[in-house]
């Protein structure tokens, strides 16, 4: 029986806009288990995004509970969610997001600088995620030289080197091509399959959605629906 | 440390905006440095002035003469360990563009009353042995490429020999270092006997007297009894530490300090709003890249310090070439060629322009560090 990773319980997310209160999550009841690979759909404006930065630690919830690993990170602050983050979370953006400046190997080398890893701990953990993307060879490149798909593999590479508890994908394959995108689910897949890593995709993609273990639609902000792959 | 690799790269992004901004924070330093030494210049002889020396002049102005048998009347004064006199000369070498200060003095009495001035004893000897000899300090020597053992004529303005004639020609037996790089080494000393004799007015009058007090602690005291002592009389003096003397010698020319600083002020403010402006900007495009750090678990504070870091690396960089630059500008020597005889820039000056340095980083990275530590991840990354 699988053990559950993530819990979320009587979730609440509440914007504040001039006078207006605006729901973006309501009640929301949810349960990730270890080695998951959930797919979170849902149109525009549903609450999907929000849901994952409160799973990220990037925000945290009005009201309800947030656990993660056994902790309560919903009550943390700005300062011990950067440090819970940088433990336990990976991050796959849609756009990348690597910096622009920093060779391929020195962006996933990143969130090790965060670690007590020596420079050489650190570059046999990023070589080896390199390698789990197969982009050893490109690894002294810069973003600019690299095409969407090895820009987004450097990008996973970057989300899984500190071999997080978490990895949450924000549309991972929004900006590639249906053959790369393969590619790159094919290898989220893959970590989730092999690694046994637990990944949590937001994605508007059908397609995209049908690699991972469960799927769940949400509007309005609540979940309306579950399907197992 | 390790977060440099991550800052250095960031200079590359728009080089030549990085280069330019290095620049106009060099030309600030440079300004500084050069600025820095004419100021030094102005106040010449303020910092080195010796605590425990005075200076007596005329009460109405510096050009009135004093009778020379005040002297005696000072060092009888209590707590007057020494006293000696000098006078202004005022002539000319070859054209007045050639400015430089000459005094007759009585050697052993000034040289003892400078012991900043050394003077080789050799020299000094035969200085006292020769009674047309005459000391220069280095500056002057090497401007005119004097050497010992030279005829200097010099014009004289006011005055005048006995025989009407206004030459009056000098034997240079000496040149005199400075003991320090603030001592002034510009003066062409000779001996007030020749004078005395030679000239065609004023015998028995000198310009202004030197005191050495025994405890710097009662010069204010001892001041104040000199002047009481010629209070009435046709010449009565002023008194005041050398200190004050030189400072009120240079603002005849206007408060050179205040404009000086005046002027640095809004160098300074200027460069201020450039290099913040850069940083914030620099920041404005950065805002999705600070995100991914956020999101990645850097926290508000380390975001902070590199982006001041970054800042401070900038004017780091060109606070360095500047002051560098500055400083060799200065170690070329006086520009005006003999109008600034000190020009030098003081270590306290260098280590003034490194502390502007620094705070020219911090202050100019501040805002744009506390914009980047405010930013949330989420936020950052939505504004993709």
């Amino acid at each position: 029986m699988a053990n559950p990773l993530v819990q979320l319980s009587n979730v609440e997310k509440v914007f504040r806009r001039g006078s207006e209160d605006i729901h973006v999550l309501r009640n929301l009841d949810l349960v990730i288990d270890e080695g998951e690979f959930l797919a979170l759909m849902g149109p525009s404006g549903s609450g999907k995004s929000t849901l994952l930065n409160l799973l990220a630690g990037l925000d945290r919830p009005t009201n309800g509970a947030l656990t993660v690993a056994g902790k309560r990170i919903d009550s943390l602050s700005r300062r011990e969610l950067a440090h819970w983050r940088a433990r336990h979370v990976g991050f796959v953006f849609q756009f990348y997001n690597l910096l622009p400046v920093l060779s391929a190997e020195r962006n996933v080398e990143l969130p090790l600088l965060l670690t007590d890893l020596s420079r050489s701990e650190r570059k046999k953990h990023v070589m080896n995620a390199l390698e789990i993307v197969g982009l050893t060879h490109r690894a002294k490149h810069t973003p600019r030289t690299l095409s969407g798909g090895e820009q987004q593999r450097v990008g996973i590479a970057r989300a899984i080197v500190t071999d997080p508890t978490l990895i949450l994908a924000d549309e991972p394959t929004g900006d590639l091509d249906r053959k790369t995108g393969d590619a790159i689910l094919d290898l989220l897949q893959s970590l989730n399959r092999q690694q046994h890593k637990t990944i949590v995709m937001v994605t508007h993609d059908p397609h995209a959605a049908t690699h991972a273990s469960r799927q769940l639609h949400m509007v309005d902000g609540q979940l309306s629906s579950e399907m197992a792959a | 440390m390790r977060f440099v690799r991550l800052i250095l790269p960031n200079f590359k992004r728009h080089k030549t905006r990085t280069l330019l901004t290095i620049l106009s924070i060099v030309v600030a330093f440079v300004l500084f440095a050069y600025l820095g030494a004419i100021r030094t210049a102005f106040s010449f002889g303020v910092s080195m002035a010796g605590a425990d020396r005075l200076i007596v002049r005329h009460k109405v102005s510096l050009i009135q003469l004093l009778p020379q048998s005040y002297e005696a009347d000072i060092e009888r004064i209590s707590g007057v360990a020494d006293a000696t006199h000098a006078t202004w000369f005022g002539g000319i070498y070859q054209e007045p563009k050639n400015f430089f200060a000459q005094m007759p003095v009585k050697p052993e009495e000034f040289m003892k009353m400078y012991p900043e001035f050394l003077l080789p004893p050799e020299q000094y000897q035969t200085w006292m042995k020769t009674r047309t000899g005459a000391v220069v300090g280095r500056i002057t020597a090497d401007r005119f490429g004097w050497k010992v053992g030279d005829k200097i004529p010099i014009q004289a303005t006011f005055w005048t020999r006995k025989d009407g004639g206004k030459l009056w020609t000098f034997d240079l037996v000496g040149i005199y270092e400075g003991k320090t790089k603030e001592v002034d080494t510009s003066i062409f000393l000779f001996r007030h006997d020749y004078f005395d004799e030679a000239r065609g007015g004023g015998e028995g009058l000198v310009g202004w007297y030197y005191i050495r007090v025994a405890d710097p602690k009662n010069a204010e005291v001892i001041a104040k009894q000199v002047d009481d002592a010629f209070a009435n009389s046709p010449a009565e003096t002023k008194t005041e530490t050398e200190g004050a003397f030189v400072r009120g010698f240079a603002e005849q020319a206007g408060n050179i300090g205040a404009i000086v600083m005046f002027i640095l002020t809004a160098v300074f403010i200027t460069i201020l709003l450039v290099a913040g402006n850069t940083m914030a900007q620099s920041v404005r495009e950065r805002i999705s890249e600070l995100g991914v750090l956020k999101a990645i678990g850097f926290t508000d504070g380390q975001v902070l310090a590199m982006v001041l870091i970054e800042g401070v690396l900038v004017a780091l960089v060109g606070g360095a070439i500047g002051l560098g630059l500055g400083w060799w500008a200065v170690s070329l020597g006086d520009p005006t060629k003999g109008a600034l005889p000190v020009f030098t820039l003081p270590p306290r000056e260098l280590i003034t322009g490194a502390i502007l340095v620094l705070l020219l980083g911090i202050i100019s990275g501040l805002l744009p560090a506390l914009q980047a530590m405010r930013l949330s991840a989420v936020d950052a990354l939505r504004r993709e």
